[in-house]
Order: C-alpha cells, then sequence, then structure tokens
C-alpha cells in the first residue's frame, strides 16, 4: 500500500512539473543555453521529404526491370482496371458507341430498367420489403434529379468495392495461413487506414495517370484495410470442430480454404464488405477531385457556388446508394438457397421470372426510349428540390442566433480549446518525448516506449513538431467533446431500444454524408478558425463512442443483471455498479475508434484553413510535392498509432485488473 | 477480320466518352482531353473551347481535375488542354510545369483577373473613407471581432493562393489580422453569412467571379500594384518594406500539353485563336450561379450569337 501511494505521488509529482513548465514562459531555458529545447533547430532536421520526392522520380523515371520500366507496369494495370470500368459507365449512363451529340448506338440503362433490376435483386436476396426499400432508395435519386451523376458513382463504386473486398480476402487469408507475413502486414495496414489520402493522391496520378482509375486505385487503398482484418480474424475464430471436420474428410489446403473455412466464416466476412462499401462511398468527394465525377463533384460544384441545398441534396443521396447497396449486400449474404424446387417450370421465363421480367423492362425501356423519352431518362419537371429550404433554414439559423452561437464559442474556445494550445505548444520536445515514453511504457512496457519514442523522434527531425501539436490538441479538444457528448447518448441508446434505433439513423447518416456538406454550413455559423474545424471533427468522430458504448451496455450478460437484481441493486446501482464497469473494455475501444476517426478528419479540416498537419499534407497536394505530403502524412499517421497503441494497451491492462479483481 | 475487330473495339471505346464522329479531315482523332474544375466560369469556357474543337472536327473529352494537381497529368500528356490557369494563383505552377519542357503557355484567354481586398457596400457607412486604403488605418475596429479587437480581422484566401496579406498589413501599418480560409468555399460562406447579418466582413475577392454580381461591395483602391513594389523596400509609400501596395492584376492563360502542337496542329491553332473577354464571361457566370441556368444552354446562346467568330478561329 505504502508503494503505491509513493508511486501515485510520483505521477502527481510529474504532472505538476510538467503544467509549470508549460505554462510558465521559457526564457530561463533559452538564457541557458538550452534555447534548442524550446523550438527545435531547423539545421538538425533531415531533409526526408527531398529524398522521398527523388525516391518518387527515380520509380517514374529510371526504375525498370529489363526493358518494362515501372510506370509501364503500373499503367497496364490502369487498363485493367479502366475496361470495366468503362463497361459499368456505359451501362449505366454512358450508352455504347456514338457520342454526346451523335447520340449512342445501344443506350444506356433506362432509369426505370436499373430501379426494376434492383428491387428484383432485393427481392431474390430477401423479400418485398428489401425490394421495396432498394427501389425506393433508386427512386429517389431519379426523383431528386441526381441520377446521372448517381450512375457514375455507382459505377466507380462497383469497380472498386470487388477490388477492395476480393483482394482484401486474399490477403487476409495470406495473413491466416502464414503468419510471418500476418506480421509484415499489420503495419502496412496501420499505415493504410492513418496516412491521410491526400498524400498519397499525387504519387498515385503519377503511376496511374490523370482520371478515373487513380481516383479507383486511391480508394481501394483507403477502403480494403478493414476487409483483411476482418478476415484474419473471421478465420481465426471458425469453430475448430469444423476445421477438424474438414481435416477428417480429407480436404485438400484450397478446399480447406474455400469451401470450409470461408463459408462458415461469411456472416463475419460480410461486416469486412460492409465496411469496404461504406469506406468506398466515404472516398467519393475527394475521388472526385481527380478525376472521378459523379455525385461527390456535384457536392463541390455546389457549394463552391454556396448553393447549399444543392450539395446537401447531392451529399443525401451518397448516404442513399450507400444505404441501398449496404442493406443489399448483407441481404445477399445471408441469403440461404431455397429448398430445390420439385418440379421443374417447363419454360426457361418461369424458371427465372425475375430476371425475365427485369431483361423485358430492360428492352422495352431501350426501344421505347426513342418514342417516350420518359421511359428512359426521367423527366427533367418531374424533378423536385428541397434544396431552397435548406438554403433559407441556414440563413434563418445565422440572422436570427448568431450571436448566441458566438457566445457559446468564445465560452468553449476561452476555457477549452486556448489552454489546451498553450499547454501542448508550451511544452519543451524534450520533455514532452519523455512524457510520451514514460506513458507508453506504464501502459505497455518498454517496447511499446522504445516504438513511440521512434514514431515520435520521427515527427521532429522532420521538422512537423509545432504542427504536429496543433493537431493533436485539435483532435485532443474533439475527443474530449466527443466524449462529453457521446458517452451519455451511448447510454441512452444502451438502456433503450426504441431511442437506439432513432440514434442509430443519425449517426448512420452523419458517418456517410460527406463531412465537405456541413463544414460549409458551419463556417457560416461559426466563421473560419479552430472551433469550426473542432465543431466538423466532433460530428465526424461522435459515431464510435455511441455505438461502442451502447453495446457494452447491451452486452453484458443477463445473468449477472439478474444476479444483481437478487442482491437487491436498483437500477442506478446495476448500471453504474454491474453494466458499466463490465463494459469498459468495449468503451475504451470506441474511445479508441474515436480518437482514430478524429485524426483521419485532420486533412478535412485543413479546407476551413487550420494551420495543422492536415493544412501541410494538403499544400503539399497542390503543390504536387511528393515527398512532402508523403513526409506529413506519416507525421499524421504516427500520431494515429501512437494513441491507439497505448489506448489498446491501457485498455488490455484495465480488462486484466477488473479479471483479476473479480477473481478475488 | 482482326482489323474489323479492332475497329469495332475502338469505336464502342470512343464511344464511352464524350466524343462526336469527326466530320472534317484532322490530325488525330484521338480525343483532345481537357480539364473541368469545380467553379462555373471554368465549366463555361471549357466547354466553349471544347465545342469550337468539335465544330472544327476534332473529339473531345472532358476530364474533372483539381486546378494544381492536373500539372501532373498536362505533364505526363494525361491531359491536354486546361483553358484557365489563373496569372494570380497559378503561376508558379504553371511557370515549374513549362521548365520541365513538358507544358506550354499558348497565350491569353482575354480574361483579366483581378484579386483584391474587397468590401460589401453597407460597410462604407461604417468608414466613410472608403475605397481608399488609408480609412482602413483609423476604422480598423468597425472590422474587429471578439477574437481579434480591437484588432480588424481581414480573412485571405487559402494559404496556398498566396498574396502576401501578412506582410502587406504590416508593410502598410494596418491594425488587421489576417485569417486564412481552407479553401474558397469557406470564403464565400463566411461573406454570405455575414451579408446575411450586415455584419462587418473584409476579405479576398477575385473576378470574374459570381460574388460580384450577388453581392453590392467595392475593391480596396491601395497604391497599384509594380513588380519593384514586391521586390525592393525602397519603391512605395514605405520606404522600409516591400509588399506596401496591392496585388497584381493579370491574365488567365490557356495552358496546354507540349505535344499538343505536334498532334494537333490544327487544333493548337484555334486554342491560340480563341479569346473571350470579361464582360461576356461575368453575364454567363451570373446566368449559370445566379439566374441558375443549365451550362449547356448557356454555351448554346454563346455559339449561336457568336457564330462569326468561332468560325474565324476555325479558320473558315
Amino acid at each position: 500500500m505504502h508503494h503505491r501511494r509513493r508511486r501515485a505521488l510520483g505521477w502527481l509529482a510529474l504532472a505538476a512539473a510538467t503544467l509549470v513548465l508549460a505554462f510558465t514562459d521559457k526564457d530561463w531555458l533559452e538564457a541557458a543555453g538550452f534555447d534548442w529545447a524550446v523550438d527545435y533547430p531547423s539545421r538538425w532536421e533531415l531533409p526526408l521529404a527531398k529524398a522521398v520526392s527523388g525516391a518518387m522520380a527515380w520509380l517514374l523515371e529510371d526504375a525498370a526491370i529489363g526493358s518494362v520500366g515501372f510506370t509501364d507496369v503500373t499503367r497496364g494495370i490502369a487498363w485493367a482496371i479502366e475496361q470495366p470500368y468503362r463497361l459499368a459507365l456505359a451501362l449505366l449512363s454512358t450508352g455504347f458507341g456514338g457520342g454526346a451529340t451523335g447520340g449512342a448506338v445501344v443506350p444506356a440503362l433506362s432509369w426505370l430498367a436499373v430501379t426494376a433490376g434492383v428491387a428484383a435483386l432485393g427481392h431474390y436476396a430477401r423479400d418485398w420489403l428489401l425490394a421495396a426499400i432498394v427501389g425506393a432508395c433508386f427512386l429517389y435519386l431519379a426523383l431528386f434529379g441526381q441520377w446521372e451523376s448517381a450512375m457514375v458513382t455507382l459505377a466507380s463504386v462497383l469497380i472498386a468495392v470487388p477490388i477492395g473486398a476480393g483482394g482484401g480476402l486474399v490477403l487476409g487469408i495470406l495473413a491466416y495461413r502464414h503468419p510471418r507475413f500476418d506480421r509484415a502486414l499489420v503495419p502496412v495496414l496501420d499505415l493504410m487506414q492513418t496516412i491521410p489520402i491526400f498524400a498519397y493522391l499525387v504519387p498515385v496520378l503519377f503511376l496511374f495517370g490523370f482520371g478515373p482509375v487513380s481516383a479507383l486505385v486511391a480508394t481501394v487503398i483507403y477502403a480494403m484495410p478493414p476487409m483483411v482484418r476482418v478476415t484474419t480474424l473471421a478465420l481465426r475464430s471458425v469453430d475448430p470442430e469444423i476445421r477438424d471436420f474438414g481435416v477428417m474428410a480429407g480436404c485438400t489446403r484450397g478446399q480447406m480454404t474455400w469451401r470450409i473455412l470461408v463459408p462458415s466464416a461469411r456472416e463475419s466476412l460480410m461486416l469486412g464488405v460492409n465496411q469496404v462499401i461504406m469506406l468506398s462511398l466515404n472516398m467519393v468527394i475527394i475521388a472526385s477531385m481527380i478525376g472521378a465525377g459523379g455525385l461527390g463533384f456535384d457536392v463541390l460544384t455546389s457549394l463552391r457556388r454556396l448553393d447549399i441545398g444543392g450539395g446537401f441534396e447531392a451529399g443525401i443521396a451518397i448516404v442513399v446508394l450507400a444505404v441501398a447497396i449496404d442493406r443489399l449486400s448483407q441481404a445477399l449474404a445471408r441469403r440461404r438457397p431455397a429448398a430445390t424446387r420439385q418440379t421443374r417450370p417447363p419454360s426457361i421465363l418461369l424458371r427465372y421470372p425475375r430476371s425475365a421480367i427485369v431483361l423485358a423492362i430492360v428492352i422495352a425501356t431501350a426501344l421505347a426510349g426513342e418514342l417516350a423519352p420518359a421511359l428512359h431518362a426521367f423527366p427533367a419537371d418531374w424533378e423536385v428540390t428541397t434544396g431552397a429550404f435548406w438554403n433559407d433554414a441556414i440563413s434563418y439559423i445565422n440572422v436570427r442566433f448568431f450571436d448566441d452561437l458566438e457566445a457559446v464559442k468564445l465560452f468553449i474556445l476561452t476555457w477549452l480549446l486556448l489552454p489546451i494550445r498553450q499547454f501542448l505548444l508550451g511544452l519543451p520536445w524534450p520533455w514532452a518525448m519523455l512524457l510520451v515514453a514514460l506513458i507508453a511504457w506504464k501502459a505497455g512496457g518498454w517496447r511499446l516506449a522504445a516504438g513511440c519514442l521512434a514514431m515520435a523522434a520521427f515527427i521532429l527531425v522532420t521538422g512537423m513538431w509545432e504542427k504536429a501539436m496543433i493537431t493533436v490538441y485539435l483532435c485532443g479538444a474533439a475527443v474530449l467533446l466527443a466524449m462529453v457528448i457521446g458517452f451519455p447518448i451511448g447510454l441512452l441508446a444502451g438502456i433503450s431500444p426504441a431511442a437506439s434505433r432513432a440514434i442509430g439513423v443519425v449517426l448512420d447518416t452523419l458517418q456517410t454524408l460527406p463531412s465537405f456538406v456541413y463544414l460549409i454550413p458551419v463556417v457560416m455559423l461559426f466563421r473560419v478558425g479552430d472551433f469550426t474545424a473542432l465543431v466538423a471533427i466532433v460530428l465526424y468522430a461522435l459515431a464510435p463512442i455511441v455505438r461502442y458504448t451502447a453495446h457494452g451496455l447491451r452486452s453484458v450478460s443477463p445473468e449477472l443483471i439478474e444476479a444483481g437484481v437478487v442482491a437487491g441493486c436498483t437500477r442506478g446501482q446495476i448500471l453504474l455498479r454491474i453494466r458499466l464497469p463490465l463494459a469498459l473494455p468495449e468503451i475504451l475501444l470506441g474511445i479508441n475508434q474515436t480518437i482514430m476517426l478524429a485524426i483521419s478528419m485532420v486533412v478535412i479540416t485543413a479546407l476551413v484553413g487550420t494551420r495543422d498537419l492536415g493544412q501541410e499534407v494538403y499544400i503539399a497536394l497542390t503543390k504536387a510535392d511528393t515527398g512532402r505530403g508523403i513526409v506529413a502524412g506519416l507525421a499524421v499517421a504516427f500520431i494515429a498509432i501512437i494513441a491507439d497503441r497505448i489506448v489498446t494497451a491501457g485498455a488490455r491492462r484495465a480488462r486484466l485488473r477488473f479479471s483479476a479483481g473479480v477473481t478475488v | 477480320m482482326r482489323q474489323m475487330c479492332l475497329r469495332a473495339a475502338a469505336g464502342l471505346l470512343s464511344g464511352l466518352f464524350l466524343t462526336t464522329g469527326a466530320v472534317a479531315q484532322v490530325e488525330s482523332e484521338d480525343p483532345i482531353k481537357l480539364t473541368l474544375h469545380d467553379w462555373s466560369g471554368q465549366l463555361i469556357n471549357t466547354r466553349i473551347m471544347g465545342r469550337v474543337l468539335q465544330e472544327a472536327g476534332y473529339n473531345v473529352e472532358y476530364v474533372q481535375a483539381d486546378y494544381l494537381a492536373q500539372f501532373a497529368g498536362l505533364k505526363t500528356g494525361d491531359l491536354h488542354l486546361a483553358v484557365e490557369i489563373w496569372e494570380t494563383t497559378g503561376r508558379e505552377a504553371m511557370d515549374e510545369a513549362i521548365a520541365t519542357g513538358q507544358v506550354v503557355n499558348v497565350g491569353a484567354t482575354g480574361l483579366e483577373a483581378i484579386e483584391e481586398w474587397w468590401y460589401p457596400l453597407y460597410m462604407k457607412e461604417r468608414c466613410p473613407g472608403l475605397p481608399d486604403w488609408e480609412a482602413l488605418k483609423d476604422c480598423a475596429e468597425e472590422f474587429a471581432t471578439p477574437e481579434t479587437a480591437p484588432s480588424g480581422r481581414y480573412l485571405g484566401g487559402p494559404v496556398t493562393w498566396g498574396g502576401f496579406d501578412e506582410e502587406r498589413v504590416e508593410a502598410l501599418d494596418l491594425d488587421f489580422v489576417v485569417v486564412h480560409a481552407g479553401t474558397d468555399a469557406a470564403l464565400f460562406a463566411e461573406l454570405e453569412s455575414a451579408y446575411q447579418r450586415q455584419a462587418p466582413i473584409i476579405l479576398w475577392i477575385y473576378v470574374p467571379h459570381w460574388s460580384t454580381s450577388r453581392y453590392e461591395g467595392e475593391f480596396v483602391e491601395f497604391p497599384p500594384y509594380t513588380p519593384e513594389c514586391y521586390t525592393d523596400p525602397s519603391v512605395g509609400v514605405n520606404p522600409d518594406a516591400a509588399y506596401d501596395c496591392g496585388k497584381p492584376r493579370g491574365p488567365i492563360w490557356k495552358v496546354a500539353w507540349a505535344g499538343l502542337q505536334e498532334k494537333w496542329p490544327g487544333a493548337y491553332a484555334i486554342v491560340e485563336a480563341y479569346t473571350i473577354s470579361n464582360d461576356e464571361m461575368s453575364a454567363m457566370v451570373a446566368d449559370v450561379d445566379l439566374e441558375g441556368k443549365d451550362i449547356e444552354a448557356v454555351v448554346d446562346a454563346w455559339m449561336a450569337a457568336n457564330e462569326d467568330r468561332w468560325r474565324a478561329w476555325i479558320g473558315e
């Protein structure tokens, strides 16, 4: 006991020293000749950015195996991806043959045909209800005038998702089979998920050429990692008895994988596919900046002319598309083959009634399109728009409540943002690195401490320290706020199923709606500055803390709760003493995810004028400076990884301590 | 047979782009790729250029691309023509690209870019000396927000636009804090918000742009720009500092992949001849952004009204 108290005192002293160091002025340090500790001297910086740019130039111009250059290989891959994409685009949007003015020889599928097609797929996958839902989603796209763009987006998603999911599956299986490959892959996946996409956009453009293919490649890089992780995890958790059965039946390795393991892990694998779809649609805006077109482009153009309603409608169309594709893919994965029919219907049409109907509509609308264009392209005068409503709503709030909002903003700025900022920027870097190492050592031992220290050192020697601290400050404040707001909402959702459903819809929308859509109204209400960035990050990063808290509370085993009831606990006691402590690991995971999302928003907030690493990545993008972008991107990734490792290790310790407490 | 298959495949592929069949004899039927950005003026400009090229028999394809990232594509020949590179914002990237020898400047579009500090007209009542810049010295506080008070707040463009506003504020001894919007959209979102509330604002505006049709206001009149003012401290109002003048104004350039002239000499000549004026452009941009007209319709109207002009460019 004595020992523990002394250790606690030690930490307290450390915290006090840190606070004093951060908030007092550091003239005495400079006077004592330690000015290098206050500002890292630029003459100590390593020219890593230049080295990366140089390596990139070599890769582009000189790298070759024999006479085949590296760029020839990447351009070949680009060509191979482009073919199916062109096919999908022709089918859904542009039609085959001919051109814009001449008219296509074979027209694209009509809006009626596509809607009927997805509805039939919904019916095939589950039932009439699903058919109605996806049909309604596509009707919405037509009705709100988003059809053309939505089909362009759909075409790229139709290509990106199979590549992402298929590639992820294969990599996941390899990692499952070869532990060494797995160990090498994990850090790569971490980087793929945490390096902001703007950072590698320029090299991708150089390697794969300008246009939709580069956008597809970037999308796949970003959307694939969850699939790999889910696959490895799902295969590992397949019931050993099933595997033994396979061995006994004498399966070969291939049979074992494809006939036994993958099918039994289907449910979990679909979770990965779902993530790939969601992340691909998340990328739509950024992809449109480099030539993907579609809904993302509409959002950008609308917002550039301050048509907030227009941007909002295009954004909602992305959400609707995501919902339709997601529900369809979930249902398809869960679908159990119907019992084999006893009698085979005599005609092929009767055997495949859905396909027959859809085919009939496809042909009929294609032919009749010449006579009655409404059957082929949705008529412009049937379209509705709610754009004016959104514009008016924002302007009403702006005129009416700006002063109140300003007061709230000033309060949070003065009492939360500025102190954190001052603290982080005031801390001399050697002290900050020492703290990181100490905390990492406490949470996960000396190996974690060494890793974290190395990553922090990278940020330091590349001259990114100050920008990194601004990033940490913005994300840290956002995570704090997200926890304060999200935790009670999560509690509510965990206790009441009805509230949970309503909250779920809001969270889904917040996560799929491109953040750019709400960024601009937020600028109107709060002006350009750190607070606006903070609001945007909180909105985006709120979801995991809510979800995981609710999930943790719900999955506490009923027996334990019953035991509490028997012991005479009140409802409040059950919540505080039983459900919350047991849900702690889930809640920590939620915090971890919230941190990750907050850091991934950093680049987006550069668009409202922050001065952090996100801005650095963005500047590098606009200057097409590969090295600068990659180095800043890595710095962002390292911040995310340090935070992730420390929180995860801390969560593991908490769980161990808790289970030890239970057994005692 | 193989030839036929190839040709059929090529036809099929070209059909997937926005192309037209070649009418007249052209040097190559490969599509000329024009870049589209995310502001209406550029979209209109590019579509008109594309239509004129099509009238001359060339195949044209439009590719959406980021304003600055497009230089990567222009250098490799993935993209062929960008019709709006602003002297004021694109000069650095353009010079860098031209220096590689893979990109060429095909000349001015005839559009003149103006970029300067701008305020809504209602601010003139609160700061009567405007538009003369010296008025800003006395009424900086009129432009203050709680975060910047008592200094005024000037909203500059994204950091990537440059502009030397921090230096300008210093050199001209203006009591203003420079805040950078991250994007163009954020810049105008603030203007819209302030305009709705008739609240104080002064910010970076550029023309040709729809904002000057939508909002009433004026540019601040700084001492006019000269190259020496930016480089030589002794020139200008403040003998000890550079940047003691307004921002430069300048043409908007047409920029192409260096191979364009060789592959499509006729098209290159058309691109060279193409010009359009600020007034024409402002009117068309207002039609699209404020009246909500279709870009296609506006371009059609221009093509119909200016047939003599574009026929001359084609050389008919």
